[in-house]
């Protein structure tokens, strides 16, 4: 018969729940003596804590009997018969444990915090596995195309690369094409969310009424959570067609998919981000500061230009790279607005692409991870990867050394 | 000798001071215009999606009187079931049209044939069909009899009495034919055909007919992959805020961890695709676009925005209440648990509601591990193949037919009510349980 390890999973716990309630019990009545009433031994710890101890380690050593049993392939009854016999085993230990001295709680605490550290330590092992994972299959991919006809080539054509029996047609693998669309896209994003975003903030934090503030506010937070899918097809379905329109009403011919519709509704995304970000460094600018300027006679735009905007220029750089970063990172609204040809072009009103869309045609549909096609999306991904991690890096560091400024 | 005039006065001071005042007010109206335009934008986004959607959420159907002939379904008088599900039920509904309009017989040859198919296209052609043949699947008996039955129409017709089709063009440039047009206008005044709630939209899975596609399978997709998440993001990621800010040692390490999980919140959500895509997928020997796996990745994207929610959440707790602890005689743990984490539990849930109603509206990860498949199924497993809601938005809207774009807004309209929903109640959760010290 085959057990699933939901089931081996309840049987530890049940069997641990049954420990517990009987180390508690005979604990407390240890500790309280025969008439209940009068403390026959003084207690290190409390009734409880023998509890968890014991059930504890029956749920330790169970489940390790398990992950053994898995191991080795027991048919499913002879692993259920060890994680019993380990948990009888740590049963019996756990008995002898119940006694005056025993410092039941330290050795709980003990592996509380240590099961913390483990939960903190996945954070590294994430950041760990993106790095190695990266590299590692990069690393693959320029065993097939040198570096520096990825980082310099001109020209962007993988999917060539299937037919590699045919003659002249390995694919081309020059990423330019590509990082000159991302930088593309993210400068119409950028430009139009850093002026609105920042507007927004000053707005807010410097001339805005509480009520109007209590209003407007969580608005903006709205565009910060709609689903990025749902901005690619608004994009897709609305902003395109209405630039394209607006285009040929002018006799001009622009594409649906454009760099120019993919990165106006990016920046609507990355307004929120901005407004937030800014807005938060605009409040931490001492209060002293505007009274300052207000009582040498400066209006209110005075003070806001020449003295909190100088004061807060830092955070704002800050929370621009971290737009930036999230901008140059963000994948559906370009998959779905910004095409997939890698135009080497400066016009906005052109279709680009970029990075994240290349990782996602290159991966989506195939299975096959051998092709320099497929390997080719990781060293996109590890340069994305490094891109984003360091402008954030800088903004952080730049922001919290700003904080620290004003504390 | 003339008095010497003040800087603060005369006429070039009050030229000054009108041109300050200027600026002063084009400045204070260049953030009206920036507010007015972000909630413009929203208020575009919204209604460009609402305007389409919310007509995919009813569905015309005609009613037909459907002779189960038994000399085409069963000749040789066979009530096995499994026997009956290979009959031929597109004769049958064929058929059906064919007798409601007899004049189609009176045209000849090629004529016929073509008004033939048009005739029947009226109608899902596939839709129709699996229609009775799942009637019969559940009840053999009605072999023989004639039964009522309302199909949904098929989606070009669906449109065209939305009133989403010109029918201003010429015949050619246009989906629906005239002689379709008359038809439908026919059945629509007989009341044959009428609109009603389209349910399949909510119960349905995907089709590749969009009249019968619906967003079940995703939906439950969805649930499933949630499901994993919050099982693994939620207790690791308090986990690690409460190690970070109650037990870690000052040192390196522990400073690089928090620098780690600061940074892990801004990797683009593609990369954690990739991750999952090399290290689960191809290393880890896991299931392809299983839910299981696209659980785990999105737990990896919204542990760190626990994190920084719950550490905020612990350090707005007073230190009088832990130092109370303490001096009582609980020790660190105890006074961690006992005392800091219940008084933090509304902005840690908050903090991961909020958290986790961004992991629903994530798609490019999901598409990385494989979780683009066309299902026809509902996913019974956490290891079968299945797909999210947000990716069913991002299928969906790479078909052209007109039908389509009413049925992805209206997706999006779930996956937004969905959101809504879980936001809200991080909210109400917020007002209605923090405290503030």
């Amino acid at each position: 018969m085959e057990l699933s390890i939901p089931i081996y999973c309840l049987l530890i716990v049940i069997m641990g729940a049954l420990t517990f309630v009987l180390a508690k019990r005979r604990a407390r009545a240890v500790a309280q003596g025969a008439d209940r009433t009068i403390l026959a031994q003084s207690f290190h710890s409390r009734p409880n804590f023998h509890g968890l101890f014991a059930g504890g380690l029956v749920m330790l050593l169970s489940f390790n009997a398990m992950l053994a049993g898995l191991k080795i392939g027991f048919p499913g009854f002879a692993t259920i018969g060890l994680m019993i016999a380990f948990a009888a085993l740590a049963f019996l230990y756990a008995r002898t444990t119940v006694r005056a001295d025993f410092k039941a709680r330290i050795w709980v605490e003990r592996f509380v915090k240590s099961l913390l550290l483990i939960c903190s330590v996945i954070a590294v092992l994430t950041t760990v596995g993106i790095v190695l994972s990266l590299v590692f299959e990069s690393l693959r991919f320029f065993k097939e195309v040198p570096v520096l006809d990825f980082l310099t080539g001109l020209q962007w054509s993988p999917q060539t690369a299937l037919r590699a029996d045919q003659a002249g047609q390995s694919g081309a693998f020059g990423a330019v094409p590509i990082f000159a669309g991302t930088f593309l896209i993210m400068l119409v994003a950028i430009s139009l969310a850093a002026p609105v975003g920042l507007m927004i903030a000053i707005y807010l934090s410097e001339y805005a009424t509480p009520r109007v503030r209590a209003w407007v506010k969580p608005a903006i937070e709205i565009l910060a959570g709609v689903p990025t899918v749902v901005y690619g097809y608004f994009a897709l379905l609305t902003v395109g067609p209405t630039i394209r329109n607006f285009a040929e009403s002018l006799g001009a011919s622009v594409p649906t998919q454009s760099a120019i519709a993919a990165g106006s509704v990016m920046g609507v995304m990355i307004i929120p981000f901005i407004s937030s970000l800014s807005d938060d460094v605009i409040n931490a600018v001492p209060q002293s500061l505007r009274d300052g300027s207000l009582a040498l006679g400066a209006t209110k735009s005075e003070t806001v230009k020449k003295v909190v905007f100088g004061g807060a220029l830092p955070g704002i750089i800050g929370a621009m790279l971290l737009a930036i970063s999230r901008a140059v990172g963000e994948t559906m609204i370009v998959v779905m607005a910004a095409g997939t040809a890698a135009n080497l072009t400066a016009n906005p009103f052109e279709a680009v692409t970029t990075v994240t869309v290349q990782i996602v045609t290159l991966l989506t549909g195939d299975s096959e991870f051998d092709t320099a096609k497929t390997l080719s999306a990781f060293a996109l991904g590890l340069v994305l990867f490094i891109i984003t991690l360091i402008l954030n890096v800088i903004a952080l560091m730049i922001v919290r050394r700003y904080r620290e400024r004003y504390d | 000798m003339e008095k010497p005039i003040s800087i603060h006065a005369g006429d070039r001071a009050l030229k000054r001071l009108k041109k300050r005042r200027r600026s002063e007010a084009v400045f204070k109206a260049f953030g009206v215009a920036a507010i007015v335009f972000a909630v413009c934008a929203l208020s575009w986004l919204l209604f460009s999606i609402v305007s389409t959607g919310y007509k995919a959420f009813y569905q015309h159907t005609i009613t037909l009187e459907v002779e189960l002939s038994e000399s085409i379904l069963a000749p040789d008088g066979t009530r096995d079931p499994d026997t009956l599900r290979g009959a031929n039920y597109r004769r049958i509904m064929q058929d059906t049209m064919f007798e409601r309009f007899p004049e189609i017989n009176a045209l000849e040859g090629r004529d016929q044939r073509t008004a033939k198919r048009q005739l029947f296209d009226v109608m899902s052609t596939s839709g129709g069909p699996n229609h009775i043949r799942q009637m019969v699947y559940n009840d053999p008996s009605l072999v023989g009899q004639t039964i009522t039955v309302k199909v949904p129409t098929s989606d070009v017709v669906d449109q065209y009495l939305k009133g989403n089709l010109n029918t201003d063009v010429p015949e050619e440039q246009r989906n629906i034919t005239d002689r379709q047009i008359a038809w439908v206008k026919t059945l629509n005044e007989s009341g044959e055909i009428k609109a009603g709630f389209n349910s399949r939209l909510l119960f349905s899975t995907d089709s590749r007919d969009p009249e019968l596609a619906g967003i079940a399978s995703s939906f439950v997709g969805s649930l499933m992959t949630m499901f994993v998440t919050l099982l693994l993001a939620f207790p690791i990621g308090v986990g690690a805020a409460i190690w970070l800010d109650e037990f870690a040692p000052k040192n390196k390490f522990v400073d690089f961890i928090e620098i780690n999980i600061n940074n892990l919140a801004a990797v683009p959500s593609i990369v954690f695709g990739l991750l999952g895509l090399a290290v689960l997928l191809n290393w880890g020997g896991m299931p392809r676009s299983a839910p299981i796996v696209g659980g785990i990745v999105l737990a990896l994207l919204t542990f760190p925005t626990i994190v920084i929610a719950t550490r905020s959440s612990l350090r707005a707790v007073p230190p009088s209440i832990r130092d109370g602890a303490l001096s009582v005689g609980a020790s660190h743990v105890q006074a961690v648990f006992h005392h800091k984490l219940p008084l933090a539990a509304p902005g840690i849930m908050t903090g991961s509601i909020i958290g986790m109603a961004r992991a629903l509206g994530e798609t490019a990860p999901l598409l990385m591990i494989g979780m683009v498949a066309f299902l026809t199924q509902i996913p019974k497993d956490m290891t079968e193949p299945a797909t999210a809601l947000p990716v069913q938005v991002y299928l969906w809207a790479g078909n052209a037919e007109q039908a389509w774009t009413e049925r992805t807004s209206a997706a999006i309209m779930i996956l937004l009510l969905v959101l809504v929903i879980m936001n809200g109640f991080a909210i109400w959760l917020r007002r209605r349980l923090e405290k503030r010290w």
